[in-house]
């Protein structure tokens, strides 16, 4: 455990990744077998439910260190993590020094969810007294946390990789899908060849740049397809050895995670990778990102998931067809193989093919570019018919086109304090705009957007103008404006405004306008009416 | 009229009517006692200035060499218009004293800010009975629990030790004034120069001048030979480690000393390599204990958790009160304080460490 917890503590100090990946590399390479099969199991979301009621923990752990309720309450709040809270709170009396190791601690917490509530509480308060206070904090994240310590699947797999001399493709695939610690090993897991290690292989992305000046500079505009900048999930679709494999971008295998894909394994030809854009559908016509939002990072994918948030993919490239790379035809040889394949689709609602938008001059993209949220699309992309397909962030060939964010100035009403690394800080705002009777009513909250710098000043400010307190809210005096960007808005009936705004972030501080000059419900309301 | 209370808190000062005299003022008066040289407790502008004679050097050195100030010694009574004066040590930094006010036989004390361990340089804190204890409440939540300061001390050699075999340079980061002159006392001292930011190193000359025990410091120049600072120990106030000062010193480890560093969020906020939890104010049970040993029937409570204590207070039968007070921010005040050599410089180029997702290719990475 004293290993792991040293791991956890470094991990967790630093945002550099190359770093969290030398970290994890030096772990996998001298922790034992066992130890990291389970350390592999946390950070791949992995970890077992304990059966154990958050809040009798944290009775059990005020009791201990002999303080009230509202007081552990209050000391939570400043710490923003309650792991650690409890670790911070809890008397020690410095022979704490168990050499358990992290799997027989997992052995030691698995005979919980069997116990009484009596023999339970005996049972953490034992493991407490055993540890120190930052093993006390890694045993509390073991039995009831989330690992939220900036570690995702990619860096674990890079890290597996590094220190098993493996590709990170084949790793990625071994350590996806449905496993359990108890039933295999990491010899098994992650040393063995598998039969298609090598088939769900990705090709990297290519990305395109944002738009310099004016469209019209990019020449004759029939040297270019344009289409519609998708606002979904930008993944690749594998079709190899009989195996279908979904990655994200940000290189993630995710194949589990849409359900509603996985015909295309009976209707694929091998060898057929796609790119294209994973968004949810209704009714044959995209959604906003938002009703997409809800499904994204769930564990379980329950009916009414699927049912309230089905999602289609909208293809529009092919790097390989038959099994060979095709990604140096261009543009428009790649198109026709696609346009090929998507004729044969039997399911064509589920499998779109992004259309091209028509246009001969591009004063006409600049006519249709302000009608992009109408359907349902962040604006353009705008792609060369004969450039290859690239690798990565190119310039030249791939041009994408966007529509500025909707935005408003509203006034900082509410505030209250942030977790993890910005615990102590007032990071967390409500904005709000005047309502008709001169009343500020809030429409949106807001946490990121500013720098380091502006934090610290805004929590200054805070701190020094609390009008009022509910539980951890502040009411603060309605003086600072910020010009609050969002990228669609819809009514709702949840809300007081009336109205709900999707991915609402700071754009900037605007110290130059009193809290008067922010703008009205009335002006929200007429963004509504335009995008709804 | 009722009765005004013997210390009035006026939001800029605490008052003391019968005397005309305010302590810690955040605005010009005629008459302020100063209960420490800290920039949130020591403002400018006052007409005459009180305080205790280790604070002087320091006093002089912000607040103007010309400040009409009168210096006393720990316990020694002074009388303004019948009411009853005198400091006692608070164990906070250098210098640093609680005021104890009496009149017509009752007795208030305003602690400032105060610690109960000794830390081997400034005279250890005394408890002072009284009716009335005015205490602060910086680290008034049972989360913070501070280990004996050997330990601490223990983990900055250790750091320092493992930075030398690296050839890195040991930036140690904390307030000039009270941190830096304890870790001097504290740690083992290198045996070639220490080297120090224009703020800690011109404090400390001052002390030094003064007659306190302190090892002389190399003020860091840009014309240092940067090769010098490898596997060196660098003293730094908090506020370079956003600034552009700081990259001289490539390779480096960066350490920060603050009670702050007892938690996660504070420590990863501040990006730095190791945090030492070592404060100069007192954590829960220290605070706890004050309280009682001063055997006051009233308390307020002034910057810091004054809610959540005072309720604490109240709940385990001692009578309290949250007051509201401009102290308390040492950090934002002191970085700006020691305005001595170069320390504000490159302050512009602190990062941007908001995560604004422009890119919508990016939703799931």
């Amino acid at each position: 455990m004293k290993q792991f917890a040293e791991l956890f503590m470094n991990l967790d100090r630093t945002n550099k990744t190359n770093a969290k990946v030398e970290l994890m590399k030096n772990y996998f390479l001298s922790a034992s077998d066992e130890d990291k099969m389970w350390a592999l199991t946390l950070f791949t979301g992995r970890r077992p439910s304990f059966k154990v009621n958050r809040t009798q923990v944290k009775e059990w752990a005020a009791a201990e260190a002999n303080i009230p309720m509202w007081l552990f309450q209050e000391s939570y709040q400043s710490v923003g993590d309650l792991g650690e809270t409890i670790s911070l709170i809890l008397p020690r009396n410095g022979s704490e020094d168990s050499d358990k190791s992290l799997t027989e601690w997992f052995y030691y917490l698995g005979l919980l969810p069997k116990m009484t509530d009596e023999e339970k509480h005996d049972h953490i308060l034992q493991a407490w007294s055993q540890l120190s206070q930052h093993e006390t904090f890694v045993f509390n994240k073991l039995l009831m946390g989330s690992f939220r310590i900036g570690v995702s699947q990619t860096l674990v797999v890079r890290a597996l990789a590094e220190a098993t001399a493996t590709d990170s493709n084949v790793i990625a695939h071994r350590v996806m899908g449905k496993w359990d610690p108890l039933e295999t090993t990491f010899e098994k897991l992650i040393l063995d060849e598998g039969e298609n290690d090598n088939a769900s292989r990705p090709y990297p992305f290519f990305l395109a740049y944002p738009i310099e000046g004016d469209v019209s500079n990019l020449g004759n505009p029939e040297d270019w397809f344009v289409e519609w900048k998708w606002d979904g999930i930008r993944s690749q679709i594998i079709y190899r050895n009989n195996e279908l494999f979904i990655w994200t971008r940000g290189e993630e295998l995710s194949t589990d995670k849409f359900p509603e894909l996985h015909f295309l394994s009976s209707v694929l030809p091998n060898g057929t990778v796609l790119d294209g854009e994973i968004v949810s559908y209704f009714d044959n016509k995209p959604m906003p990102f938002n009703v997409l939002q809800t499904r994204i990072g769930r564990k379980n994918l329950t009916k009414k998931v699927l049912e309230e948030a089905p999602v289609a993919f909208i293809a529009y490239d092919i790097m390989e067809a038959n099994g060979i790379d095709i990604r140096n035809l261009s543009q428009m040889q790649r198109r026709a193989q696609l346009e090929e394949i998507h004729k044969n689709m039997p399911v064509q609602s589920i499998f779109n093919l992004s259309p091209l938008v028509e246009f001969k001059e591009w004063s006409e993209l600049h006519d249709l570019h302000p009608t992009s949220r109408e359907n349902i699309a962040e604006g353009f992309m705008i792609k060369r018919k004969n450039s290859t397909y690239q690798v990565g962030r190119k310039k030249g060939d791939w041009w994408k086109w966007k529509i500025d964010p909707l935005s408003v100035d509203a006034v900082l009403i509410y505030a209250q304090k942030g977790s993890g690394r910005r615990a102590e800080l007032f990071t967390d705002y409500t904005f709000a705009v005047w309502g008709e009777d001169g009343k500020l009513i809030p429409f949106a909250k807001a946490y990121s957007g500013l720098t380091d710098v502006e934090i610290g000043q805004v929590d200054y400010f805070i701190k020094r103008n609390i009008v009022e307190k509910f539980g951890p809210v502040r009411t603060v005096k309605p003086e600072l404006v910020f010009e609050i960007g969002f990228e669609g808005i819809n009514e709702s009936t949840r809300h007081k405004s009336g109205i709900a705004v999707r991915f609402p972030r700071i754009l900037r501080w605007r110290k130059d306008k009193k809290a008067a000059e922010a703008d009205t419900l009335a002006s929200l309301k007429g963004i509504l009416e335009m995008y709804k | 009229m009722a009765t005004q209370s013997l210390l009035q808190f006026t939001g800029k000062s605490i008052y003391c009517s019968e005397a005309d005299a305010h302590i810690d003022p955040w605005i010009p008066v005629d008459r302020a006692i100063i209960t420490h040289a800290h920039s949130d407790h020591a403002r400018w502008g006052s007409k005459h200035y009180l305080a205790h004679k280790d604070s002087e050097p320091i006093l002089r050195l912000r607040l103007g060499p010309d400040i009409s100030l009168q210096t006393v010694e720990y316990g020694e009574k002074f009388v303004i218009n019948g009411v009853v004066f005198s400091l006692h040590p608070a164990g906070h930094i250098i210098g640093s004293a609680q005021v104890r006010v009496e009149y017509k036989g009752e007795v208030w004390v305003a602690s400032g800010d105060y610690k109960l361990e000794d830390d081997k340089f400034c005279v250890p804190f005394e408890p002072v009975k009284c009716n009335v204890f005015i205490t602060e409440s910086t680290f008034g939540l049972p989360i913070y629990k501070w280990q004996p300061q050997q330990e601490i001390y223990s983990e900055i050699d250790n750091w320092f030790a493992q930075n030398r075999l690296e050839d890195k340079a040991s930036i140690l980061m904390g307030y000039s004034l009270g941190k830096m002159q304890r870790i001097l006392k504290g740690i083992q001292l290198p045996d070639g120069p220490i080297y120090a930011h224009g703020a800690i190193y011109t404090l400390n000359d001052r002390l030094r001048q003064a007659g306190f025990d302190l090892p002389e410091l190399t003020l860091v120049t840009k014309e240092t030979d940067k090769k010098l600072f490898r596997g060196s120990l660098v003293l730094a106030p908090p506020s370079v480690d956003s600034s552009t000062w700081i990259r001289k010193f490539n390779p480096y480890s960066l350490g920060y000393c603050s009670g702050w560093m007892a938690l996660r969020g504070a420590k990863n906020r501040r990006a730095v390599d190791q945090g030492f939890i070592l404060s100069d104010h007192v954590d829960w049970q220290d605070l706890n204990t004050a309280v009682i040993e001063s055997g006051a029937e009233k308390v307020y409570v002034t910057h810091g958790y004054t809610s959540i204590f005072s309720r604490w207070l109240n709940e385990n039968g001692v009578e309290a009160g949250e007051v509201t007070t401009m102290y308390g921010n040492e950090e934002e005040t002191e970085d700006r304080a020691t305005g001595e050599g170069p320390e504000s410089e490159g302050i512009e180029n602190k990062k941007d460490m908001s995560p604004i997702p422009d890119d919508p290719d990016l939703k799931l990475s």
